[in-house]
């Protein structure tokens, strides 16, 4: 189904939202928005009905990692390079691991899960945000990093007259087709 | 310092102050360049100098043998805590002075933590074998040992320099991508890069405030954990002076105290060269000086705790120890710590002083003085007068250390210079947050 998009572009954070509102009541679902800062008040109208970001599971997934390795490298190495230090050792005998030495093991296990937890945080915001992008958007304009705020909606060719309407009725101070 | 301006700035004057700070710099950024290079220039040659001669052209002898190398390398690290507590701790306490510095901070974190790095590669000596401190497979199957504090440091060290990085690059994308709809040619076709396509769209800010949300709980324990670490490379030991339980909550607050004196050695001079006087306002340097003078405070209790800890010890060589520091050959280096880090702050106890940025700029280079001071108290006092007399030793400056200590500020500068003129040294999307949002009719408002 072709669609088009309508782009209204917004000076006002309330005109924006009185926007945004008005298209939620018509049912407008497949709309993105520009805005220069992340604001509460936009959010709050876009976040009603979508679940919270995913960034958190790769956090998660990441931080428990770095755990796991960092118990596997440091209690694995010690087992093949068995030197006892300050009285304290690991040692593998019939019958399991003898050695006390675990208690500094958990600094390296808190840095390594900061670091895959942190790393896996940046590779969550890039895949969900779907980054890098090389093309613009074709809604996109320069003026949204600036002082401006978009409204792109994607809707069918005969519904354009309506949102057009609608956009203008909420003070948007451009209106185009894209 | 005011210049006059009452209204708030709007969002574009946001966005235009910011893009001034890039414009082509003057003569005197070229002046300063030019210095900083040549002092580098000297650092370089020092270095080469005591590869090809040996660690003997640094002082180095029997039992002083951190002496000024650690003391820099303990000091930048203590200078990079500011950045990121001020980004991580401040950020999720939502303190929004925080916003209009947080840049500057950030950045200084980075470099001051590469400043720091320098120096366990000049002081290994063959820095080319530095590698050996990494766990990697070998054929001799020599790993290294996890239950010493210096293997714990290069863990600590090497997870806050990635992660401040990463913090610090997450926060540029929204403001390189300000800048890429705003300049023209090769300088567009960088900052395009470099944005990765950031348009402000939705579907890009609701995961990205859940990544940087969640990066600055992990960088809290962060910051707290990498001067505790650092630390306990002394704490460890059982060296008179070093072995307590008291260092890393000490190492942390002098830390953050060195760090905020440095924040404002470099917040002051960019205030008053890009006129930045709308965003780093007074209540900022009150703010900040209030932030000096508590951790100065603290900093006061902590030696006093250490003397006391050290008199009430029963322990004859911890006493001697510390009658040693305050009277004998290092004397005069402990009461300049004293007076730099205790006495000097208390003038902060006055408003006036603590919005002045000429007292705040005098405050903050006595304390970066006192705090090194504090780390060279810690290290060759220490090391100089332990269990046996006959491992007593005196420590002397030589050329070579000394100018590696001096080049070092040269290597922060460099860095520091470089990355205020091209990218931006404040952040366009925070400071937009602290400012009230474009709105048309006031009474359907929020």
């Amino acid at each position: 189904m072709a669609t088009e998009t309508i782009l209204g572009v917004f000076a006002h954070v309330d005109t924006t939202v009185r926007a945004l509102e008005e298209l939620r009541a018509r049912g407008y679902h497949d709309l993105t928005v520009y805005t220069p800062l992340p604001v509460h008040e936009i959010e709050e109208v876009l976040e009603r009905d979508r679940p919270v970001s995913r960034v958190r599971l790769f956090t998660l997934i990441g931080g428990l990692t770095g755990i796991a390795s960092a118990f596997i490298l440091t209690i694995w190495s010690s087992l093949v390079w068995g030197q006892v230090t300050g009285g304290k050792y690991l040692q593998l005998v019939p019958g399991g691991i003898i050695g006390s030495s675990l208690p500094p093991f958990f600094i390296i296990a808190f840095e390594l899960m900061v670091l895959f937890g942190g790393l896996a945080t940046v590779i969550g915001l890039i895949v969900l945000g779907r980054l890098p992008r090389f093309r613009q958007s074709p809604a996109f304009d320069p003026r949204f990093t600036n002082d401006r705020f978009g409204v792109a909606i994607h809707c069918a060719p005969e519904r354009a007259g309506a949102v057009h309407e609608l956009l203008r009725a909420a003070g948007a101070e451009e209106i185009t087709a894209r | 310092m005011s210049d006059g301006r009452t209204t708030s700035p709007t969002f574009a004057d946001v966005n235009r102050d910011v893009l001034r700070t890039l414009d082509p710099p003057g003569n005197l950024y070229f002046a300063w360049m030019c210095v900083v290079a040549l002092l580098l220039a000297g650092f370089f040659a020092a270095w080469a100098g005591q590869v090809w001669w040996g660690m003997g052209m640094a002082g180095k002898r029997v039992p002083q043998m951190w002496a000024m190398y650690i003391t820099t390398f303990v000091f930048w690290i203590g200078i990079g805590h500011a950045g990121t507590l001020i980004s991580a701790i401040l950020y999720l306490f939502r303190a929004r002075w925080r916003t209009s510095i947080y840049r500057a901070a950030e950045a200084m974190t980075i470099f001051a933590v590469m400043t720091a790095g320098l120096f366990p590669l000049i002081h290994a000596g063959r820095m080319w074998f530095a590698y050996f401190l990494l766990p990697y497979p070998n054929q001799r199957d020599l790993w290294p040992n996890f239950r010493s504090p210096l293997v714990w440091d290069v863990f600590a060290i090497s997870t806050y320099l990635s992660i401040s990085t990463v913090f610090f690059i997450v926060g540029l994308v929204p403001d390189i991508a300000a800048l890429r709809d705003a300049s023209r040619g090769w300088r567009r076709r960088i900052y395009a890069m470099l944005a990765l396509g950031w348009e402000g769209a939705d579907t890009q800010w609701r995961h990205y405030r859940r990544a940087y949300g969640l990066l600055a709980s992990l960088a809290t324990p962060l910051v707290l954990s990498v001067h505790s670490v650092v630390s306990w490379d002394f704490a460890m030991a059982l060296v008179p002076g070093w072995h307590s339980t008291l260092f890393a909550p000490f190492f942390v607050d002098g830390a953050i105290f060195s760090g905020f004196a440095m924040v404002l050695i470099l917040a002051l001079p960019m205030r008053h060269f890009f006129r930045l006087h709308a965003y780093i306002q007074e209540k900022h340097l009150d703010a900040m000086g209030k932030l000096i003078l508590v951790t100065g405070l603290v900093l006061t209790y902590f030696y006093l705790c250490e003397i006391f800890t050290s008199l009430y010890s029963g322990e004859h060589i911890e006493k001697a120890s510390l009658f040693w520091k305050v009277t004998a050959n290092y004397a005069w280096a402990l009461w300049t710590m004293y007076f730099c880090n205790c006495v000097a702050p208390l003038v902060l106890f006055w408003r006036r002083a603590r919005t002045s940025p000429v007292v705040l700029y005098i405050v903050s280079i006595l304390v970066l003085i006192g705090m090194w001071f504090e780390r060279f108290n810690i290290i060759v006092p220490s090391l100089g007068h332990d269990f046996y007399p006959y491992t007593w030793g005196i420590y002397y400056p030589s050329p070579t250390d000394t100018m590696i200590v001096i080049g070092s500020f040269s290597f922060f500068f460099l860095l520091f210079l470089g990355f205020i003129k091209v990218m931006p040294s404040l952040s366009i999307v925070e400071v937009k947050e602290t400012i009230p949002p474009p709105v048309r009719d006031r009474a359907h408002g929020h």
